[in-house]
């Protein structure tokens, strides 16, 4: 744009997938009535105390082991300041200048490209609850949300462009999901992302005034606020204006920016260490039990599937996106199918199973066990492709295993040469004018008498033991 | 009063005892310090903004008060969120000295101290942050003791300072200080602060049996400060400690002239943060002048809170500004570990630090109402326990001319309470016989 370059930094905040709160025992779920999962310690009552919950430094360790982070075995927490209806304490507990995780980075393709965004640092905070505004212009409050553990990951200003920014949250969605940290529902609030922007001229070194955009719920609307931010710094440099920092909100509605608030310097939110819980120490041997029970992350699974296996970019990035599809599809692998018929039966017929039903693959009635039946059935032509694949279907709602499915159909796959010699003889019997047409040249008539045996078989003959009879019979 | 929950409680215990259940405060009644919870009891903070606010679960300590058979008989009067020195704050009425009407019992925690000065029960819950319980104490002529930070749980205490903050008894003696103290102390799951250090094992305090070794500190005895009433008493302490063939030695505290600003800038800068939740947004007293939710804040913390209250929460809010928290916040905790160090240094060869608990006696109401400054000089001696979290007593030595009662202090290392309160016996048994 004009010579300009963006440079642009995300804030991602995750709502950690624990049981209970983060400093109380209260449970935490979504769409709960409002203010039912609430107690003295998370309605910051006078006289209740935080205690750490601590399933979330678990969690906060898989997903910085997952970034190749530095987690400090000594973090502590610290005090925000501020005043707001739905921050009942008057401060929210986060950490400032002592945050869990240092340091990190993730890799993701943009376009076919690979890029590394590199990961400033990674804290644990409290959720602050969530404010109503009614058309009426009152605010109601429902406090459930008080408490919820987030993780907050602020990376370096290393996007160039909005769909970088874009893919970055996708794949860090993807990575969270992964590991088990974060359900990535951005509807639902529980994967919230900000942006700082700023934009120079190309080969210009320093950096100029940034903004900060709120609340972009969504991948469309990153791109698109970070694209109009853009413009927004950009036009205003070319008329020789000058940025002046502030906070603006996206609006999904009208499509546009508004201004929430100009920063005079940076907001004053008074952070100071926070007295009711002791620093958060923990031991080397904690990271490395849960290093230990690490799943292979995607990058390397992507680099396997696509090195070893030689599976094409669409598979790779399919296989390895979603932990519970990707780990059924290495199930299969360990079951003995070969990883290109793996991936086919999976990307192919596996998938469009689930997207007719609308299921997850943790919702799929058939489990890599049965399906490496039928697989192995078809290898070992018991049964032809197209029976394996409506056994699948059969499967869904009918627990017989491939055996029991090929007695009770009959669906054996003919292999008796004698039997097929005669079925193909008696059909080039019955079709003397076919026959004259392929013997004048026409091959493409194979195909007609191919597609007879099968009729004739029920589709139970071994195409390929068919074939071979026919073109003997033919010649 | 608790008429109600009190009469019950009596009766429970009555049919406990009665089945010859072991219990160690059974028969004991007890008042709370109005800023500790009672659940479905009110809880004032002795501040308007909280007026008539019940509480909605009790504090830990408050459990175990009444799981030892303790029967909870009122809430007591305090400056408002146990900000002062003399009860003169609360924000309904100042409480009065038993021994002298017209002066103040001391404070923070004036109330529970006149409650046992006056002998209306035979213990009481104060809450320390700066020397809260042990200067009434002192003043009122009873024991106070503060243990040390994280033997009592925090849970159910509304938060002054946090990281000073203790629950802390007063009794008549240091032998029921003892019973109380163990009866509450201990590991507490709600409050992550709480110290699961093992309590000491005797069931009733007993004489130590050896000669102490008492450090006494020089800073203290040659403060400019003190009253000579109260400098003639620490004289004749020392003296009848030698002569009980006990061993004084002289200790040094550089930095006790830094205690003081320390404590107000740590004690402040958390207040602020503590206090922020009354906010007249979800309970207590909103006021009728709010329109927005600007208002709403600027004016129900403005009405309701009281002038030192709103002068604290200012100079908490200030020391943590960007700008200012370097060189004072920060500075206030290195030097407040400083302090710590040297108390551990003075403690390394002795068992007990000896100190007179207040500069000077029971002062007169509003004599120092409008000299915030030398209201806070009050604490000098008893806030250089909490910044280094020590547990410290209060022990009745002697009275001066006008009647007025004289404490001492003393201080242990971190969880010496039983030795803390062993030496305590003993200044009560050689103290001069009541005139």
């Amino acid at each position: 744009m004009n010579g300009y370059e963006l440079i642009a930094g995300l804030e991602i905040h995750a709502q950690l997938m624990t049981r209970t709160k983060a400093f109380c025992r209260c449970e935490n779920r979504y769409g709960a009535a409002p203010n039912t999962l609430v107690c003295p310690v998370c309605l910051g009552t006078p006289g209740a105390l935080p205690v750490l919950n601590r399933e979330v430094v678990s969690q906060a360790t898989r997903l910085a082991l997952a970034l190749g982070a530095n987690i400090n075995l000594r973090s502590r927490f610290d005090r925000k300041n501020y005043f707001y209806p739905d921050l009942p304490k008057g401060y929210q507990i986060s950490q400032f200048d002592h945050p869990f995780a240092l340091g990190g980075h993730l890799r993701f393709s943009v376009n076919g490209v690979d890029k590394v965004v590199n990961i400033t640092r990674a804290h644990i905070e409290e959720d602050a609850g969530k404010s109503v505004h009614l058309a009426d212009g009152s605010t109601i409050v429902d406090m459930n949300r008080c408490g919820v553990p987030l993780i907050e990951i602020v990376s370096e200003p290393d996007f160039r462009s909005a769909s970088e920014a874009g893919t970055y949250l996708s794949a860090m969605r993807e990575l969270l999901r992964f590991v088990g940290v974060c359900d990535g529902n951005m509807e639902e609030g529980s994967l919230r992302c900000d942006a700082n922007v700023s934009v120079r001229k190309i080969g210009e070194t320093g950096l100029r005034e940034r903004c900060e955009m709120k609340n972009l719920n969504s991948f469309r609307n990153v791109e698109r606020a970070i694209e109009a931010e853009m413009k927004r710094q950009i036009d205003i440099y070319e008329q020789g204006g000058e940025i002046r920092r502030q906070t603006l909100q996206w609006n999904d509605q009208e499509e546009r920016l508004i201004p929430m608030r100009v920063k005079e310097g940076s907001d004053d939110y008074r952070y100071f260490p926070e007295p009711d819980l002791p620093e958060l120490v923990i031991a080397d041997s904690f990271v490395r039990e849960i290093e230990s029970a690490m799943p292979e992350l995607p990058e390397s699974r992507r680099a396997r599937y696509r090195d070893d296996f030689g599976l094409h970019q669409e598979a790779v990035y399919l296989l390895a996106s979603e932990r519970a599809l990707s780990d059924y599809f290495e199930r299969l692998l360990s079951l003995g199918i070969a990883p290109v018929t793996a991936s086919g039966w999976v990307q192919g017929d596996v998938q469009r199973l689930l997207n007719e039903h609308e299921w997850s693959i943790e919702q799929f009635p058939v489990s890599a066990e049965r399906l490496s039946g039928v697989i192995l059935a078809v290898e070992e032509k018991q049964i032809n492709r197209s029976t394996g694949k409506e056994f699948l279907r059969t499967m869904l709602s009918d627990s017989r295993s491939v055996g029991q499915l090929i007695q009770a159909t009959g669906a054996q796959q003919i292999q008796d040469t004698d039997k097929i010699r005669k079925i193909i003889s008696s059909i080039l019997a019955k079709y003397p004018d076919e026959l004259e047409k392929y013997r004048s040249g026409k091959t493409k008539m194979v195909g007609f008498f191919m597609g007879q045996v099968m009729q004739a078989t029920k589709g139970q003959a071994d195409p390929q033991v068919a074939k071979d009879i026919l073109m003997e019979l033919l010649a | 009063m608790l008429d109600e929950r009190a009469h019950r409680q009596a009766r429970m215990v009555a049919d406990r005892l009665l089945r010859g259940e072991d219990l160690p405060l059974g028969g004991y009644v007890v008042a709370v310090k109005d800023n500790i919870a009672v659940e479905n009891e009110p809880l004032t903070c002795g501040s308007r903004i909280l007026d008539k606010h019940p509480a909605t679960f009790s504090a830990t300590v408050v459990a175990r008060l009444e799981a030892a058979g303790a029967v909870i008989m009122g809430k007591t009067n305090l400056d408002e969120f146990a900000m002062g020195s003399s009860t003169e704050n609360s924000g309904f009425f100042p409480a009065l000295n038993p021994l002298d009407p017209e002066r103040v019992p001391g404070g923070s925690s004036g109330g529970s101290a006149v409650a046992v000065a006056a002998g209306i029960c035979h213990a009481s819950l104060g809450s320390e942050t700066g020397g809260s319980v042990r200067q009434p104490a002192a003043l009122c002529g009873i024991c106070g003791l503060k243990p040390t930070y994280g033997r009592l749980s925090r849970y159910g205490l509304v938060a002054f300072g946090s990281s000073l903050d203790q629950v802390s008894p007063f009794a008549n003696s240091c032998s029921e200080l003892y019973d109380v103290f163990r009866a509450l102390a201990g590991g507490d799951s709600r409050d992550a602060t709480s110290s699961n250090e093992p309590l000491p094992a005797a069931r009733e305090l007993k004489a130590l049996g050896r000669p102490l070794r008492i450090g006494v500190v020089s800073e203290f005895l040659d403060n400019e400060a003190l009253d000579p009433s109260v400098a003639n008493a620490a004289r004749d302490t020392i003296n009848a400690l030698k002569q009980a063939g006990h061993e004084c030695k002289e200790v040094h505290l550089p930095s006790l002239g830094y205690a003081i600003p320390v404590y107000y800038i740590v004690a402040t800068a958390e207040a602020s943060s503590n206090l922020a939740r009354f906010d007249g947004v979800r309970y207590g007293y909103r006021s009728p002048a709010a329109t927005d939710l600007q208002t709403v804040y600027d004016a129900s913390r403005g009405e309701g809170f009281g002038r030192e209250v709103r002068r604290r929460i200012m100079m908490g809010t200030y020391v943590l500004s960007s700008g200012y928290y370097d060189a004072y916040y920060k500075t206030a905790l290195r030097v407040r570990r400083l302090i710590t160090n040297e108390l551990l240094t003075a403690l390394s060869g002795v068992d007990v630090l000896l100190t007179p608990t207040t500069p000077g006696t029971a002062f007169k109401l509003g004599e120092k109402a409008d000299d915030p400054i030398a209201m806070y000089l009050s604490d000098i001696f008893t806030v250089p326990a909490n910044l280094a979290g020590i547990p410290s007593v209060s022990v009745p030595w002697s009275k001066d001319d006008l009647g007025l009662p004289i404490g001492m202090q003393l201080m242990s290392g971190h969880f010496q309470e039983e030795l803390l309160l062993q030496a305590g016996l003993e200044l009560e048994r050689i103290r001069p016989a009541k005139s």
